[in-house]
């Protein structure tokens, strides 16, 4: 049974392995609303229910999906739709966990939002990684063009769907939705200039809809209930429920599916079960990575809604919380979060090409013990540089969380530089400084 | 002027010339010139097939030479780029982006230790020493650090040969080694497509570090 405090809906009946055969999806109401929707609704049906709900992105952005669906011009071009199932933000593992255990609700949410955005071809791009979860998806797409939900002429209803499962093959940008666009063209994953947006110029150079596995696996459940039974989920500005990956410092890391708007404090020390024996928790990245990290004094009161992470300087971003408890060393944990952006920086542009390469240079010699008191001050002068000024968000997601580590932790980066072990000899200078280019597996 | 034509729409860089693949034969193998062995070209034929544009096939195509040859071999991507009809440059320049695909030879078994955020707070840079420990000298095996798998709640974790497992100690990562020797099945206990959700479990973030 689980956890009372927990709200299943997109998990419900996950723990059944039988519901992803097709068999064991319909024997609880799959497809249904496939059925009802590619017979009776038009596409402004499914647009307007989709719009009322509140839907907002579950994939960091947080847009109101039926907005975004509605974006796409009408007419015969062909139009596209993405889901986006890269999930490579350190922290995030939800859709794993939504697409291994209930692969077919994701293609019911797929083939229903074809219909709002009149696409006729669909893709998930999944991380090469999700070997397994692609395996799942890829016998569960072929189940689903056997019984005739997928294909030409679906249902008889004169309407076409086809699905393909693309697997990338390492890299995080690909994530981003103008690079995954070039990924999946057969391209290196180099994001694109905005506007035009992907809505208005995609995949092809046509109209494309991309959205996240969860926002696309709330779907069914909303045309099937309506969208003020979404409504009755989370709070005026963040309706619905979200499945919230929780790792880190906690007795109890996993997937929890809560209504938005609970207390943070329930989540990680309620579900989770708060931190390890004898530790206490120092601070958390409430959505993620990229979100700018919250003290424990700051976050763990606020409700975990987009509003309220966005009010306290943060971001709900995917819906992942990371747990740093008190044997975590900030200055440290800032140097593995850049060193990671700096891995996945594509190059194009050079504030985060060289905005991450630097910061990360500076951090270790941080701690290192090769940095001037001077240091502290540049790294946190180059944050504010690379935000915004950046052809994508990565830099800035960098930048966002590992400025405000130094912000709020700027004791413990003062600690460290002057608790740094004896003047190096020139040869380690220079290595520090130079740093191999992957410095991944190295201890610091 | 953007591709299709708008001029209301601002050009869009990423369709402009240098970034898509040479459109012209020259520079395309043909495929009397490269051997391609029929299971990988029909493979490719049908990769292809999926998208609206072929060129869409590149990652998949890539993934399947690697599945033949072991790695991206010049030879397989010269074989992969004749069935396309693009130049081998351009397939390489792709492999060349991605960390799944290897450009160089490497060990038949992959193993990725995660050390991001998560598996660093629970022991992921002593899980991957332990494997490079356990693997050292042995041809087979590739051992790398990695970027978070996406599998946070089994940290520490690893993928091998494409699964993952976790929480580990780093006691396993000998064992993990030996199995894949002896061509046993690796970790059964720490399988993560058996784990329970989380809040199904009494205690589901139990064991490596807990
Ligand atoms: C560097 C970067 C990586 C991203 N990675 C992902 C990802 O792995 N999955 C995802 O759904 N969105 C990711 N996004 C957000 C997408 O660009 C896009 O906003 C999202 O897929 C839209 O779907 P949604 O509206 O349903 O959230 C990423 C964005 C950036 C800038
Ligand atoms: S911000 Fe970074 S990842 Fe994004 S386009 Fe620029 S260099 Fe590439
Ligand atoms: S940090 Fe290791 S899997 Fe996410």
């Amino acid at each position: 049974m689980p956890d009372p405090r927990e709200t299943r809906v997109l998990l419900e009946h996950a723990e059944d392995p039988a519901l992803r055969t097709i068999a064991g999806y319909k024997g609880y109401g799959g497809y249904a609303t496939l059925e009802r929707s590619y017979r009776e609704m038009e596409q402004d049906e499914v647009l307007k229910e989709l719009e009322d709900s509140g839907l907002r992105g579950r994939g960091g952005a947080g847009f109101s999906m039926g907005k975004k669906a509605s974006f796409l011009p009408r007419g015969e071009m062909a139009k596209y739709l993405c889901c986006n199932a890269d999930e490579s933000e350190p922290g995030a593992f939800k859709d794993r966990e939504l697409m291994q255990r209930n692969p077919h609700q994701l293609i019911e949410g797929i083939a229903i939002a074809a219909l709002a955005a009149d696409a006729g071809h669909a893709f998930i791009f999944i991380r090469g990684e999700y070997d397994a979860q692609a395996d799942i998806l890829d016998a569960a797409v072929a189940e689903a063009y056997e019984a005739g939900y997928l294909g030409t002429n679906i249902l008889s209803t004169h309407r076409d769907l086809e699905l393909v499962v693309h697997r990338g093959a390492g890299a995080y940008i690909c994530g981003e939705e103008t690079a995954l666009l070039d990924a999946l063209e057969g391209k290196r994953g180099n994001p694109r200039l905005k506007p035009p947006f992907p809505a208005v110029q995609g995949l092809y150079g046509g109209p494309t809809l991309i959205n996240n596995v969860e926002t696309l696996s709330n779907v069914p459940r909303i045309v099937a209930n309506g969208a003020e039974w979404f409504r009755g989920f989370g709070t005026e500005q963040s309706p619905g429920t979200k499945v919230v990956s929780i790792s880190g410092g906690v007795r109890r890391p996993g997937n929890y599916e809560v209504e938005l708007g609970i207390p943070t404090r329930e989540l990680i020390y309620g579900l989770a079960g708060g931190p390890r024996e004898g530790r206490e928790i120092k601070a958390f990245f409430p959505g993620g990575s990229s979100s700018p990290v919250l003290t424990a004094a700051e976050g763990l009161d606020l409700p975990y809604s987009f509003e309220a992470m966005a009010e306290a300087g943060s971001m709900l971003g995917s819906g992942s919380i990371i747990v740093a408890d008190d044997r975590v060393s900030i200055p440290h944990l800032a140097l593995r979060t850049a060193r990671f952006y700096h891995h996945e920086s594509c190059g194009k542009c050079t504030p985060c090409r060289e905005g991450t390469n630097w910061t990360v240079k500076m951090l270790e010699r941080m701690v290192h013990g090769e940095a001037t008191p001077m240091d502290l001050d540049i790294v946190s002068s180059v944050q504010e540089n690379i935000i915004g000024h950046c052809l994508c968000v990565l830099g800035d997601s960098m930048a966002m969380p590992v400025g405000a580590m130094v912000r709020k932790f700027r004791d413990e980066f003062e600690q460290v530089m002057a608790a740094a072990g004896p003047p190096l000899d020139d040869e380690t200078r220079l290595a520090a400084v130079q740093g191999p280019a992957e410095t991944l597996g190295a201890s610091i | 002027m953007s591709e299709n034509g708008n001029p209301n729409l601002p050009v869009d860089r990423a369709l402009t010339e240098g970034r898509v693949p040479d459109r012209t034969s020259a520079g395309v193998p043909e495929l009397h010139e490269v051997d391609c062995p029929a299971e990988l070209r029909e493979r490719i034929e049908q990769l292809m097939s999926r998208y609206p544009d072929r060129r869409s096939a590149s990652i998949p195509a890539l993934w399947a030479v690697q599945e033949r040859y072991g790695w991206c071999t010049p030879e397989g991507i010269r074989q992969a780029a004749a069935v396309m009809r693009v130049t081998p440059g351009y397939l390489e320049s792709v492999a060349s982006f991605y960390d799944l695909l290897h450009t160089e030879a490497v060990g038949s078994h992959r193993i990725e230790v995660c050390t991001n955020i998560s598996c660093w707070m629970r022991g992921g840079d002593e899980l991957l020493d332990a494997f490079r420990a356990a693997a050292e000298g042995d041809e087979d095996f590739y051992v790398t650090g990695f970027e978070c798998l996406g599998a946070c709640d089994i940290a520490p974790m690893a993928s091998i040969d494409q699964r993952y497992y976790g929480p580990l100690e780093a006691a396993e990562a000998g064992i993990a080694i030996a199995q894949l020797k002896a061509d046993a099945e690796v970790l059964p206990a720490k399988d993560q497509a058996r784990r329970p959700l989380a809040g199904d479990t009494p205690n589901p973030g139990g064991g490596a570090g807990a």
